[in-house]
Parts: structure tokens; C-alpha cells; sequence
């Protein structure tokens, strides 16, 4: 197996000028995104070469505390931009929709380690992180969509769900209609990429292992591996926060509480 | 003998803008009695109606029926018994026939028939806000409501139709129910028969 030959500071000199077509770009159509595009760059490289770093010093220590402690943390952040996401929020949401995140996340996670990959120690901090890493970040995107939808659809649709509740109906059974949409739109996207992954793209985790060197058959069966995974944990994330979201939403009269909700 | 009874003399409803809205009152309800509850724009009919669904949180007042407070009494429970039929019907289904099968579900009630002058394949997106009210009140009085809160139920209707309502309403009362009728209309507690409610 050969390694990837690694990118010294001028082959990473020569791909940040790459960002200079996006500059130019930005400056040729008056986008005003100059500045941002600087402090993008410049938190992209920092933060990539601060993991690349801090995981080096983890991988090296080979403790199962501190890797439960990198996911725990990967975790509490996908949580915060998961909930940043939203157009609105409500007291008690910050902590369903990191519950809804670490729950998920780490169940798939979990599982994949032990019961796929059945590694030894199953804990490893060279696949635990950046699989967690990988399965968070996907489910990130679904929780965000599929709690948006929620408190969207709780608000524009407060007639229907009132005018049911009224008719005697219990909370869960006013909100079918609106969670079934709730959950369609938060997993739809990836059951749509994995209808054309390997023709459209080559997803970013088997590229990386190809130029890391890594046989292309074991890459894609490990992708295969991380999209079911990302799969399972987007939906488990979405049932949870959307859940969630409901609960904090009415209460205990099984009143529609939309007064709780606030735009951000 | 059924009474809805909001005997604290004051009832502190708090709406969705979380403006507090006060107001006293003191409401009884008797079983097989009408009554029309009038006021200006914007005084509070609506919101007394949602407050006696236990619709909107309260802080003070209680509210009883038949001697039970609404609070020991399952919420969804207490909504079938004390009906509220709002004034726009959002669309519950897509067609007629879906609205009342889902009346007929929550209600536990069997299959109910189809308005007349309405079909059941009817969608109820095309509705007329006449026809949309025609709808709501007819599955609420196929309901297992004793009380029933009528926020003008009859506003987009066409004079016949509403008064074809209005004797629907009086006959589902004479059968025992209790009715709480919003309305603007100065002639409507006549024609029922009605205590006059003023806001």
C-alpha cells in the first residue's frame, strides 16, 4: 500500500491560490463576498490544520476518555449549529436538538465500530473520530431541516392543528400530517444522494481513501458503510428532535404553545 | 343539569401576542340553553371562546362543567364535550368526505352523512367560506358535544342556508346541548330564542 505523498507549505501555497479565481470572481460581478471569502479561507485552514494537529496528539495517546471526549465535543458543536440554523427558536430546543445529535450520532457510531468494522479496541480514535465525524456532519444537515420544518409548519399550519385539537384530537395525532413532512424533508436528501452516488460523484470519504492509498473495492465498501450509517442516523436525529420540538411546543393541557416560540 | 360555569368572576386569558387580556366575566350556561354572545371587533369574543376550549393558557378563573373543572378532564376529552367551531374552518382533508370521516373518527362517531348542496368528493380547498362553515357546523353537531362554542358559524353563508343553520342549532339544542353563539348579527337572539351575552 503507498501513502499519499504529503502537501508541503508551497503545495498549499499554490492550492489557496485556487481561491483567487473565486476572488476574482467575487470582485468581476460586485458580489461584496470579498471579505467574507478572506475570513472563510482563513477559518478553513486554521481549523483544519488545528484537527490535523490536535487529532495527531489523540491518535497518539490511544485513550478511550479522550475519545469519548473529542466526540462529546464534536457533538455539543453540531448541536449549536444545528439549532443556528433554524429561522426560530424556543426555550428548551439548544438542548433537545444536542440530545437529538449526541443520541443519534453516537448510537450509529456505536454500532458501526462494534458491529461493522469489529476493530480492535472497537474505540480507536483513528476510525471512531473521523466516522463520528463524518455520520455528525451529514446528520447535522437533517436535523437542522427536519426541526426547521417543525417549527415552521407549527406556526403556519396553527389553524389546522388548532381547529384539530379542538375537534377532541391528542397533539400527536394534530401533528401527523405535519411531521411526516417534517421527516420527509429532513431525510430526503440522502436517500436522494444515495440513489447516485458512484455515477455523479465519488463521495469525499472514499476520495480520501484512494489518495490515501487504500484499495478502491475496501474504499467503497466502506462508503457504503458510512452512507447506511449516515443514513440510520439522520433519521434517527430527525424522529428525535422533531419529537422534541413537539413536546416543547404544547402543553401540558395539550395546548398548542406557539407563544413559546421566538424568530431569531 | 349541565352548567359551564366560569364562577371566579374574572377569567385571565393570555393570547398568542402575549398580550394579557382581562376582562370579567361570569358566564353560566344551562343544559338546552342558547345564548348569544355579542361585543365590539377586537373585545375579546373570540378569545373567551378559545379560553372556554382550553384552548389558550389561563392563570386565574376556572371553569367547570357539570361541576368537574376542566383540569381534571383530559384535554381532548374536554374539547369532544366543550366543541369550539372557529369562524374560518381550516381545511382539515381534501375533500368533504375526508373532513367528515375524520370529524366521525375523533368524534367516535359513526359515518356521517354529507351536508346537503355539498359532494363528497367535493375538494375542500375550493370551498366557498360559506360552504367550509356549512361543513364544520354540521360535523359538530353529528359530535359528541354537550356544549357547543359557535364562533359566527353562519358569517360567509347565504341568508337561506343560514337560517336552515340557525334551526339546526335550536333543534340540536332542544336535544339537551348547551350553545355559546359569537355573533354580530342584532336580530339572531330573537329568531333563537337566545339570552343575549354582551361583552
Amino acid at each position: 500500500m503507498t501513502t499519499a505523498p504529503d502537501i508541503g507549505p508551497v503545495g498549499l501555497g499554490l492550492a489557496a491560490a485556487l481561491i483567487a479565481g473565486h476572488a476574482l470572481t467575487s470582485m468581476a460581478f460586485q458580489l461584496g463576498l470579498g471579505r467574507r471569502l478572506v475570513v472563510a479561507a482563513v477559518r478553513a485552514t486554521v481549523q483544519l490544520l488545528l484537527l490535523g494537529w490536535a487529532l495527531e496528539r489523540v491518535f497518539a495517546a490511544q485513550q478511550p476518555v479522550l475519545v469519548l471526549g473529542v466526540m462529546t465535543l464534536m457533538g455539543l458543536v453540531a448541536g449549536r449549529e444545528a439549532l443556528r440554523r433554524t429561522t426560530h427558536t424556543a426555550p428548551g430546543l439548544g438542548r433537545a436538538t444536542t440530545l437529538a445529535m449526541l443520541g443519534s450520532s453516537f448510537l450509529v457510531t456505536t454500532y458501526g465500530l462494534v458491529a461493522v468494522l469489529d476493530a480492535e479496541p472497537w474505540w480507536a480514535p483513528e476510525r471512531a473520530i473521523p466516522i463520528m465525524g463524518m455520520i455528525l456532519g451529514n446528520t447535522l444537515n437533517g436535523i437542522a431541516l427536519g426541526l426547521d420544518a417543525t417549527l415552521k409548519g407549527l406556526e403556519s399550519r396553527s389553524g389546522e392543528i388548532e381547529g384539530l385539537l379542538a375537534m377532541g384530537a391528542s397533539p400527536a395525532r394534530a401533528t401527523r400530517a405535519l411531521v411526516q413532512d417534517a421527516l420527509r424533508t429532513a431525510t430526503l436528501p440522502i436517500v436522494n444522494s444515495m440513489a447516485v452516488v458512484g455515477i455523479v460523484s465519488i463521495p469525499g470519504m472514499m476520495t480520501g481513501q484512494i489518495l490515501g492509498g487504500g484499495d478502491p473495492g475496501i474504499a467503497a465498501r466502506y462508503q457504503l458503510f458510512i452512507l447506511f450509517a449516515i443514513a440510520s442516523g439522520t433519521a434517527l436525529g430527525a424522529v428525535l428532535v422533531v419529537l422534541s420540538a413537539r413536546r416543547l411546543l404544547f402543553d401540558d393541557r395539550e395546548r398548542l404553545r406557539l407563544d413559546r416560540l421566538s424568530p431569531r | 343539569m349541565t352548567r359551564l360555569e366560569v364562577p371566579a368572576r374574572r377569567l385571565e386569558a393570555q393570547a398568542l401576542t402575549r398580550e394579557p387580556w382581562l376582562r370579567a366575566v361570569d358566564l353560566n350556561l344551562d343544559r338546552g340553553e342558547l345564548a348569544v354572545l355579542r361585543g365590539p371587533s377586537g373585545s375579546g369574543k373570540s378569545l373567551l371562546l378559545r379560553a372556554l376550549a382550553d384552548l389558550d393558557p389561563r392563570d386565574a378563573g376556572s371553569l367547570r362543567l357539570d361541576g368537574v373543572d376542566a383540569r381534571e378532564v383530559p384535554p381532548g376529552r374536554w374539547r369532544r364535550q366543550v366543541r369550539l367551531v372557529a369562524q374560518r374552518p381550516p381545511a382539515l382533508a381534501a375533500t368533504v368526505r375526508g373532513v367528515l370521516d375524520l370529524a366521525a373518527e375523533l368524534a367516535g362517531a359513526s359515518r356521517m352523512e354529507v351536508p346537503p348542496g355539498l359532494a363528497e368528493a367535493q375538494p375542500v380547498a375550493r370551498l366557498s367560506g360559506g360552504e367550509a362553515q356549512l361543513l364544520a357546523l354540521w360535523s359538530a353537531l353529528r359530535g359528541p358535544a354537550e356544549v357547543l362554542l359557535l364562533d359566527e358559524p353562519t358569517s360567509a353563508m347565504d341568508p337561506e342556508l343560514a337560517a336552515r343553520a340557525e334551526g339546526w342549532v335550536r333543534d340540536w339544542a332542544r336535544g339537551g346541548g348547551a350553545v355559546l353563539w359569537v355573533s354580530h348579527d342584532a336580530g339572531l337572539a330573537a329568531r333563537l330564542g337566545a339570552r343575549e351575552v354582551s361583552l
